[in-house]
Formats: structure tokens, C-alpha cells, sequence
């Protein structure tokens, strides 16, 4: 299958494979077993500028885009789903600065984010708001030059390992999304703390945990945009950054249907392997035709994203909804293809199910996506009819 | 400090099959890869310059055009610059004329302090060009290195031998042949694949070299190669429990008829 990729980018995702077959599959049994953070894994990908690929070269990056991001995700998550976030979670955190930064919000927090020194966070979620966004309640008064923060934030990815947070707060009570504001908090900020680190179900690999502020004080330059612009900033966060959850999606389904394809070429029963079963043979094919139109979309809306495009909102919500679908999917049927051998924790079939379930919940759940593209057909139809068509 | 490393570009062992009729290996189809031992001694070129402080990384290999691959895979890693040996007049080299011929490269290319190699190619596994070209070189050499220092102007080498290490002072300039405990080989960064994909690498032929014709290719390998056979597998075999004094006697008993009947 040719994705029409450009020469840099075959270069990105070959690094990528590479990385993730010598250095993540050797891991990933020990970690998802432990739960520990992959360290060993972020300074490889530092070393191999990774963490640069979608930022700007003006900020030490590698000048790529949505798509290098996703070309990445997937890459490291064929192999571990989990350990590919300590890369895409700091994207996801990174982005608030990228697209509403002031010039030296970028040149500060930028580069070390590029060279993967630093990781980034995004914190939206809370105890009481998570599909409602606009229900958060973490508190940030403007106290002379400097915003006082109050509150907790909760499922953290890369919490705790991040140096960099990009956080949602209420800058103003009772108006709902309008009261909203976005400011970047640096890790041993006074008066800001970790709380319990989760156990998860799966992408264990990954830290999720929350963020305590207790009369934290930041500079008010740490501001991103201005006062009230706050749910903006996590909407287009995330119209950018679905598309890698989707990729993340993408890369465990073809992880998983690639042992599947395997296992059943040696498994033999009634004296033949299994995949000379059309049984065996019609749940591959489906699996595989899936996860194949699952990348067409996810690359589509990435490049849509990248050709600087207004409304990625729709595609953006397709492509992370479709794809984390199909990973549920596959990832289930390639446990039932290896029966109870897939059940087993000796195979990592079991283990990529797990993950993929997160890829439905996170950075919006699937109920949350059909709403957003709900609503952008009705507005599109709506808008046609006023021009008459 | 200027350090050389050799490499050579092998057919990935691991895909090879032997064609039973020749006993050759089929290499159509298998792709090829810097033979694992230098992905160490490259490693260790990197390690030691930066601990240098300074100087520079050189690959040279000896081959056809295609190695030039290779030499990229290096240059990704973080290799200043890279120079091939490559004529039609080396092909058929044993270890010997590639050893003079490689030497000759880097008489031409002339200031270096170190020369690093892997301990052996996995296709041959003779480990006799290194030590050959030091010889031809003239400096010393330390094989087997399993750790290497920067010592002053010196180096210092720990050699793996199979009950132990030596710990050897070497004045440079010197050759080191290195085992894979010695590091573990970096990966590649999206800026060194972007670097090599342009880089222009040296390729020198005979006229470049200073050599002479009777000693390069196969007319200067004294090697042949007669034939190629697995050792068939023996598995009649026999042990002798008890004390030595009684055991030694039973064995010679019938070890002695079967030597007799070989000669």
C-alpha cells in the first residue's frame, strides 16, 4: 500500500519501526507488567529527534506536521500503545503553546519540548468535568502580576513526568465556557503537587496521574491567548491532536492483527494452520480492511490538518472515532483468533486490547465525537439551504 | 583525535540460505547490513571522540559501489565522513590483499590516532583483517577489546580472553578489534539520516592508492578456497566415568584403532 509519502517522511516511519522493534518490544512485557515510566525509551527518542518532528524548525524542531505526529504514533504504537504516549501525550501538551503561544512562550517552552528534555501535559479533565469541559472548576485568580491556581486535576497523562502543563482553569465564575483561560505551569511550581498515580486497565506503560494546586502561584505571562479563550484553546488542542490518538488507535490494530496473521500461519489444528480456515481467513480480511480504511482517514485528516485547513473539527472527530473503533475491534478478534493462547499474558494480543479500549474514552469520548460531527452536518446543511442550494 | 573505523557490509546471516549444489551462499534477495561487530567499533569511534573532546569519525570500507549504503547507515549515526575502496581490480580479495589494500586507504588518508575494527565479519569469521592491516600499518594492536580509555596520550585496552582481561597501556597510533560487550550501539537521529541522504562520500580506486597491482585482488590473495562443507555430525560418542588412572587406558584402547584407521 503506497500512503504517498514523502521521502523524509518514509525516513521518519522506518526510525520509528526501528526504534520501536529494538528498543520498545524488548520492554514492553516488563512495563505494562510494572507500570513504570518508559525513561530509557524518552532519551532514545530525544536522541533520534523524535519529539522534534511536528514542531517548527524555528523552534528546534524537524518542520513536520499532523502527519509526521501520526506516522510516529503509530510507528511506536504497532508495538506498545503505552510507551508510545510518553511521545504523543507530550504532543497533545505541547500543542495549546504551538497554536496560541505568544513568540516567547514558543522560544521558551518549545525547543526543550523539540529536543524531548522536557515533556509536555495538557490537563482539562476533573472529578466533575470531563465531557462537559465547561464544567471545570480549578480556580486561577489574577493576584497583581501573577494567577493564583486552586484545584484539581484529574487523569493526567504524563503527569508527574512533565516538566511543561498546559492547564485549563476558570478565570471567571458562573460563565459557563466563556470564563475559561489556559496557562502553562511548570513542574516545581511552589504549591503545585502530584496526587495518586492510577492502575489502569491498560497503557499501563503510561502515567496518569493528578494534579494538585494549592495557591500555586505562575507569572501572568504564562497566560496562552487571553482571558476567556480557554475552551478554544482545548477545542483546537484537540482538533489537532485527535488525529494522533486515532494513529495511536491505527498502530495497536495492526500490531494486533499482525500476531494474529502470524499465529494463525503456525497454529495448526485438524492437521492444517488455521489461517487455511475461512473462518480464520474472513475475520483476518476484515480486520485488515478496517484498519486499512481506519489509516486512510486518520492520514487525511492529519494532511487536512497540515494544509492549514479552518474547520478540521468534523474530520478531526471521524478519524479518532472510526479508528479507535477498529482497534476495539480487531483487538478483540485477534485475542479470539489465538483463543486461549490470546488470553494469556505470554502473548501480547491480550495486552493490546486493553490498550485499545482507552482510544475510545480519552481526548473525547466516542459519544462526544458523534456529537461533534452530529452537529457539523446539521450546521453544513443549515448553511447550504441559506445559500439556496 | 582522529579515529578510523573499518567496516564491511555483510549479507544479514540471519536471511542466508546455502545452495547445496555449489556451497555457496545465495545472496540474491538478502538484504545486507554493516556487519554487527562494526556497529560497535563505530559506536566506540563515537564514544572516544567525544571524550576526546574533539577530532573526527572516518568509516572506510573496501567494496562494490554498493557499500555505499553502509557507509551511510554510519554517517547516519553520527560519522564524520566516510571514503570507499572501490575497483573492479580489488574484487576477489581474500583477507590478505584486503588487508594491504585497506592499509593503503589509510596511509592516503594519513593522520590518525586510533583505528577500530569489529572482531570479525559474520559471513567469514576469520578476524584476520584487523590484525592484518596493524601489521601492514605497523602500530600495535589490541584484539577482543571489551573496554577502551583515553589514557593521555595513550590508550588503555581491556582484553577478553576466555579466563579473564588484560589491561594493556597502548602508545598510539594503534589498532583495536572490538567484541560486543564493549557498548551498546546507538540508533540513528532523524537529523543523521537527513545528513547522510546528502553526504558525499570518497571513493578511491586503484589509481588513487598506492599499491601494487601483484598485491590487490585476486591475484594478490593467496587464499583458495577448495571446497565449503558442513562437518557432518557425529554422534556415537562415548564417556569414561571412573578415576583417571583406570579411565585414560579404556580410552586409549579405542581411540588408538580409530586414529590408526584414519591415517
Amino acid at each position: 500500500m503506497d500512503y504517498f509519502l514523502t521521502e523524509d517522511q518514509e525516513m521518519l516511519k522506518e526510525l520509528c519501526a526501528q526504534i520501536a522493534r529494538e528498543k520498545i518490544l524488548p520492554m514492553r512485557e516488563e512495563l505494562d507488567e510494572s507500570g513504570e515510566f518508559p525513561w530509557e525509551i524518552v532519551k532514545v527518542l530525544a536522541e533520534s529527534d523524535i519529539y522534534g518532528v511536528y514542531i517548527p524548525e524555528e523552534f528546534g524542531g524537524f518542520g513536520g506536521g499532523a502527519l509526521e505526529m501520526c506516522i510516529a504514533t503509530e510507528e511506536l504504537s504497532k508495538i506498545c500503545g503505552g510507551i508510545s504516549l510518553a511521545f504523543a501525550a507530550s504532543a497533545l501538551g505541547a500543542y495549546p503553546i504551538l497554536l496560541f503561544g505568544s513568540d516567547e512562550q514558543k522560544k521558551t517552552y518549545l525547543p526543550p519540548l523539540a529536543a524531548g528534555e522536557k515533556l509536555a501535559a495538557f490537563a482539562l479533565t476533573e472529578a466533575n468535568a470531563g465531557s462537559d469541559a465547561g464544567a471545570i472548576e480549578t480556580r486561577a485568580e489574577l493576584d497583581g502580576d501573577e494567577y493564583v491556581i486552586n484545584g484539581t486535576k484529574q487523569w493526567i497523562t504524563n503527569g508527574g513526568e512533565a516538566d511543561i502543563y498546559s492547564v485549563i482553569v476558570r478565570t471567571k465564575r458562573g460563565t459557563g465556557i466563556r470564563g475559561i483561560s489556559a496557562l502553562i505551569v511548570e513542574k516545581d511550581t511552589p504549591g503545585f503537587t502530584f496526587g495518586k498515580k492510577e492502575n489502569k486497565m491498560g497503557i499501563r506503560a503510561s502515567t496518569t496521574r493528578e494534579l494538585v494546586f494549592q495557591d500555586c502561584r505562575v507569572p501572568k505571562e504564562n497566560l496562552l491567548g487571553r482571558e476567556g479563550v480557554g475552551f478554544m484553546v482545548a477545542m483546537r488542542t484537540f482538533d489537532k491532536s485527535r488525529p494522533g490518538v486515532a494513529s495511536q488507535a491505527v498502530g495497536i490494530a495492526q500490531g494486533a492483527l499482525d500476531e494474529a496473521v502470524k499465529y494463525a500461519r503456525h497454529r495448526e489444528q485438524f492437521g492444517q494452520p488455521i489461517a487455511s480456515f475461512q473462518a480464520i481467513q474472513f475475520m483476518m480480511a476484515d480486520m485488515a480492511t478496517q484498519i486499512e480504511a481506519a489509516r486512510s482517514l486518520v492520514y487525511s485528516a492529519a494532511r487536512m490538518v497540515d494544509s492549514g485547513a479552518k474547520d478540521v473539527g468534523k474530520i478531526s472527530a471521524m478519524a479518532k472515532l472510526f479508528a479507535s473503533d477498529v482497534a476495539m475491534k480487531v483487538t478483540v478478534d485477534a485475542v479470539q483468533i489465538l483463543g486461549g493462547y490470546g488470553y494469556m499474558k505470554e502473548y501480547p494480543v491480550e495486552k493490546m486490547m486493553r490498550d485499545a479500549k482507552i482510544t475510545q474514552i480519552y481526548e473525547g469520548t466516542n459519544q462526544i465525537q458523534r456529537s461533534i460531527i452530529g452537529s457539523a452536518v446539521i450546521k453544513e446543511s443549515a448553511a447550504k439551504e441559506k445559500r439556496g442550494e | 583525535m582522529n579515529i578510523l573505523v573499518l567496516i564491511k557490509q555483510v549479507p544479514d546471516t540471519t536471511e542466508v540460505r546455502i545452495d547445496r549444489e555449489t556451497n555457496t551462499l545465495i545472496r540474491e534477495g538478502v538484504p545486507s547490513i554493516i556487519n554487527p561487530f562494526d556497529t560497535y567499533a563505530i559506536e566506540e569511534g563515537l564514544r572516544l571522540k567525544e571524550s576526546a573532546g574533539g577530532g573526527t569519525v572516518t568509516v572506510m570500507s573496501m567494496g562494490p559501489p554498493q557499500v555505499e549504503g553502509a557507509l551511510r547507515e554510519a554517517l547516519a549515526l553520527g560519522v564524520d565522513d566516510a571514503i570507499l575502496l572501490s575497483d573492479r581490480a580489488f574484487a576477489g580479495s581474500d583477507t590478505w590483499a584486503t588487508s594491504y589494500t585497506l592499509a593503503a586507504g589509510i596511509r592516503k588518508r594519513g593522520d590518525f590516532d586510533v583505528v577500530l575494527c569489529g572482531k570479525q565479519a559474520i559471513d567469514g569469521d576469520t578476524a584476520q583483517v584487523g590484525p592484518g592491516v596493524a601489521r601492514l600499518l605497523g602500530i600495535p594492536q589490541v584484539t577482543y577489546v571489551r573496554k577502551l580509555s583515553l589514557d593521555g596520550k595513550r590508550c588503555v585496552a581491556e582484553r577478553m580472553m576466555e579466563d579473564g582481561s588484560d589491561v594493556l597501556g597502548v602508545p598510539l597510533p594503534a589498532l583495536f578489534t572490538v567484541v560486543k560487550e564493549i557498548n551498546e550501539p546507538r540508533l540513528p537521529s532523524l537529523k543523521g539520516k537527513m545528513r547522510a541522504k546528502k553526504a558525499e562520500i570518497t571513493v578511491w580506486g586503484v589509481s588513487d592508492l598506492d599499491v601494487d597491482d601483484r598485491e590487490i585482488g585476486l591475484d594478490g590473495s593467496p587464499t583458495r578456497v577448495m571446497t565449503i562443507f558442513a562437518p557432518e555430525l557425529r554422534k556415537d560418542g562415548a564417556v569414561f566415568e571412573g578415576e583417571v588412572d583406570e579411565t585414560v587406558p579404556l580410552l586409549m584402547k579405542e581411540l588408538v584403532p580409530i586414529l590408526k584407521a584414519e591415517i
